[in-house]
């Protein structure tokens, strides 16, 4: 109940946070001029007409930084519980962390030789 | 159930709930995948929420920083990769009556095992009353008495999985 | 500001008062908490868009803003009015709903921090016991605004800048957690309270100074400022994701930034500097609040000056000081500080009262010369690399100039 009445705290600010920046919009939408035309709307690449879809392909190169992103925010996530506990753990427990942390730069390692996270 | 039993965790239970349903639905209703992915944000949201209301803030925080911070992006990444799928508008399935089947099969096997008690039932009074905290998170995992071989061989999954996605996505070298 | 003390003993007074609920009356006390902890940094951003922008005209050697009230105070203010009048154009083809939602989720990642930042000993939005990792969590749902603002501005600049940003955000947001595991490890807690109350011996930023520094690059490439403004990057991308946006939501993308540096440097305090530790904070709990503005104004100027002095870097040197520098620095930095606090506690050099200055001191000593250590090793590989590769390319240009 405790760690409930803590949270309840956290979801009225998620509720919140969202309305103090979304006030000074819907204001500024009340207040400003609309006087809309093709032109004003039209899209902005250097005065120049979008040629083709605007929603290209990308390159794999971003998949592979996600990616190598969600390994390491797998291993913060098993780790801040290791460096709560500290204090209170054995050398094993010190060992093993290390051990966790070596396989994971193992692969970081790997993508440097591959030369997978240069931006080419 | 009266109004009396309205209380401010069921009145969150429902708006966690409506989060992840209405997400959902989003997700298999948007005709543009990054529409979709926004809505499966949502959903994701209202399932943090869930774990916050079982008294699980870890789990929460980790659910919000791992699936909205780093699968979300994947996911987008990975529809931005796909020059096809990006724009669609008309529907190119034919097949939806399976797909339809294969979900509802999928929802009454998981209702079966949630109302059907195949494991035995647990009393309420079974719950161990204390919440554990992070840092007998941390113990568990890492001392010698825990958890500390299914740790290092996720690590090596993990490692595994990542070399592989480099190996396929070049395939220049 | 609003302290649970204040909520135990407001929450019951309101209901007397205004003869409601009890439950009632506490959903009250927590919205006005919550109102008043999400405003504050609302309100520092309309003093801090004045600091910045006279901050930048000094170093410019300008006078910066000087009309509008005494010293030009009242500037942000003319600048909000001039916002709220300019005309909201969306663009033909922008995906709405996506669209408006954008600049509201980047304010709201940003605002969503403060509620675990402790401001005074007993004013803190709530104390989580995961509150580091909340804070980790929730940074990251402000990336995914900039994916929503590229994608749904129809526009091919927008997304390029955006999907740049994100590979930028998500690359530097390893290193910021990794450094971010080093207090928590030092005070064996995530919660806020928990690391500034192990700091009142000794601050963070003398035992692990990289880490601190470490946090701090990452978090001023968080923010996507400069030298790491690719997100911007006029000359390439005309002005990144939000190029489409006009009006009071370009504003607020504006007010994000701002807040995001500020909090952040609030962040530095509360983590490296001992947030609201000082003298007289037991006996005035609002004293606290001083010297937490103080300290984070220095890491704020700091950074500050780091815009203003250094010039952009390129996306491939953005990727490469990330993954090649950052990333193993911070990953040999938190198994030394866990190697080094193993060494203390079984050479006995942990204080018995942590709370005394001088019983810190020898734990302090041993953990500063491994981070001097650590340094002096880093300095060295990048000093041996770059003589390599200097003189790799000396040598491909000698040939030429003595064939010719």
């Amino acid at each position: 109940m405790n760690v409930l009445s803590e949270w309840a705290f956290i979801g009225v600010f998620f509720v919140l946070a969202p309305i103090l920046p979304a006030v000074p919009i819907l204001l500024g939408g009340v207040l400003s001029p609309k006087k809309p035309n093709a032109i004003k709307q039209a899209t902005y690449e250097c005065g120049v007409e979008t040629v083709g879809d605007t929603w290209v392909q990308f390159k794999v190169q971003y998949y592979i930084y996600g990616l190598v992103f969600l390994i390491f925010d797998v291993e913060m996530v098993f780790l801040f519980p290791w460096a709560v506990a500290y204090g209170q753990l054995d050398f094993f427990a010190f060992a093993a962390g290390v051990l966790f942390i070596f396989l994971l730069s193992d692969a970081l390692v790997y993508a440097w030789k591959k030369n997978a996270l240069e931006w080419a | 159930m009266t109004f009396g039993d309205f209380t401010p965790e069921a009145f969150a239970f429902g708006f966690f709930t409506i989060l992840t349903l209405g997400g959902a639905f989003g997700v298999v209703g948007s005709r543009n995948l990054v529409r979709s992915a926004v809505w499966l944000m949502v959903s994701l949201f209202g399932i943090a929420g869930f774990f916050v209301l079982l008294s699980a803030p870890f789990l929460a925080a980790v659910q919000v920083l791992v699936y909205i911070g780093a699968i979300g992006i994947l996911i987008t990444f990975a529809i931005m990769l796909t020059r096809s799928m990006t724009n669609l508008k008309e529907r190119f399935n034919k097949q939806w009556w399976l797909a339809a089947l294969a979900a509802l099969t999928a929802f009454l096997l998981l209702m079966v095992t949630v109302i059907v008690p195949t494991w035995g039932e647990m009393g309420a009074e079974e719950i161990p009353p204390t919440v554990a905290s992070t840092a007998q998170l941390g113990e568990a995992f890492f001392s010698g008495w825990g958890y500390v071989l299914p740790l290092e061989v996720a690590s090596l999954l993990l490692t595994a999985a990542m070399i592989g996605a480099i190996v396929i996505a070049r395939e220049d070298d | 500001m609003e302290c649970r003390d204040i909520i135990n003993t407001f929450a019951p007074c309101l209901s007397d008062t205004l003869g409601v609920s009890t439950d009632l009356a506490n959903f009250l006390s927590i919205t006005l908490g919550v109102l008043i902890v999400a405003t504050f940094p609302l309100l520092v951003t309309i003093l801090l868009i004045w600091v910045e922008r006279k901050f930048a005209a000094r170093v410019q050697d300008r006078i910066g803003p000087n009309r509008v009230g005494p010293f030009g105070l009242f500037q942000p203010f003319a600048d909000v009015i001039k916002l709220l009048g300019k005309e909201d154009i969306t663009p033909a083809g922008a995906d709405k709903w996506i669209y408006n939602a954008s600049p509201v989720v980047m304010v709201m990642a940003v605002l969503l921090i403060w509620a675990v930042i402790p401001l005074t000993p007993v004013h803190v939005g709530v104390d989580l016991e995961i509150g580091a990792l909340y804070f980790v969590a929730v940074a990251s749902i402000g990336t995914l605004s900039v994916i929503m603002a590229g994608w749904a501005s129809n526009n091919k600049y927008a997304l390029l800048g955006s999907f740049r940003v994100v590979a930028q955000l998500i690359s530097y947001e390893v290193p910021l957690a990794l450094a971010l595991l080093v207090p928590v490890m030092l005070a064996g807690s995530m919660s806020m309270v928990g690391i500034v109350e192990a700091q009142t011996g000794m601050w963070f930023v003398f035992m692990v100074p990289v880490s601190a520094f470490l946090f701090f690059i990452s978090s001023q490439a968080e923010t996507g400022r400069a030298p790491f403004d690719l997100l911007e990057a006029e000359s390439e991308l005309v002005a990144g994701f939000n190029i489409e946006y006009s009006g009071m939501k370009f504003a607020m993308f504006f007010a994000g930034e701002f807040m995001h540096v500020f909090t952040n440097g609030v962040l530095m305090a509360v983590l490296f500097t001992g947030g609201y530790i000082g003298p007289f904070v037991d006996q005035i709990p609002l004293l606290g609040l001083v010297y937490l503005l103080a300290k984070a104004s220095i890491w704020y100027l700091l950074s500050l000056l780091m815009r203003n002095a250094l010039p952009r870097v390129r996306i491939d040197q953005l990727m490469l000081f990330n993954w090649l520098f950052l990333v193993p620095v911070s990953i040999i930095n938190l198994i030394l500080v866990a190697f080094l606090m193993f060494v203390i506690r079984e050479l006995g050099l942990q204080p018995d009262d942590p709370r005394d200055f001088v019983q810190n001191i020898p734990q302090t000593v041993v953990l500063l010369l491994g981070n001097v250590a650590l340094l002096i090793g880093t300095l060295t590989v990048i000093r041996n690399r770059f003589r390599a590769e200097r003189l790799a390319e000396q040598s491909t240009m000698l040939p030429a100039q003595a064939g010719d």
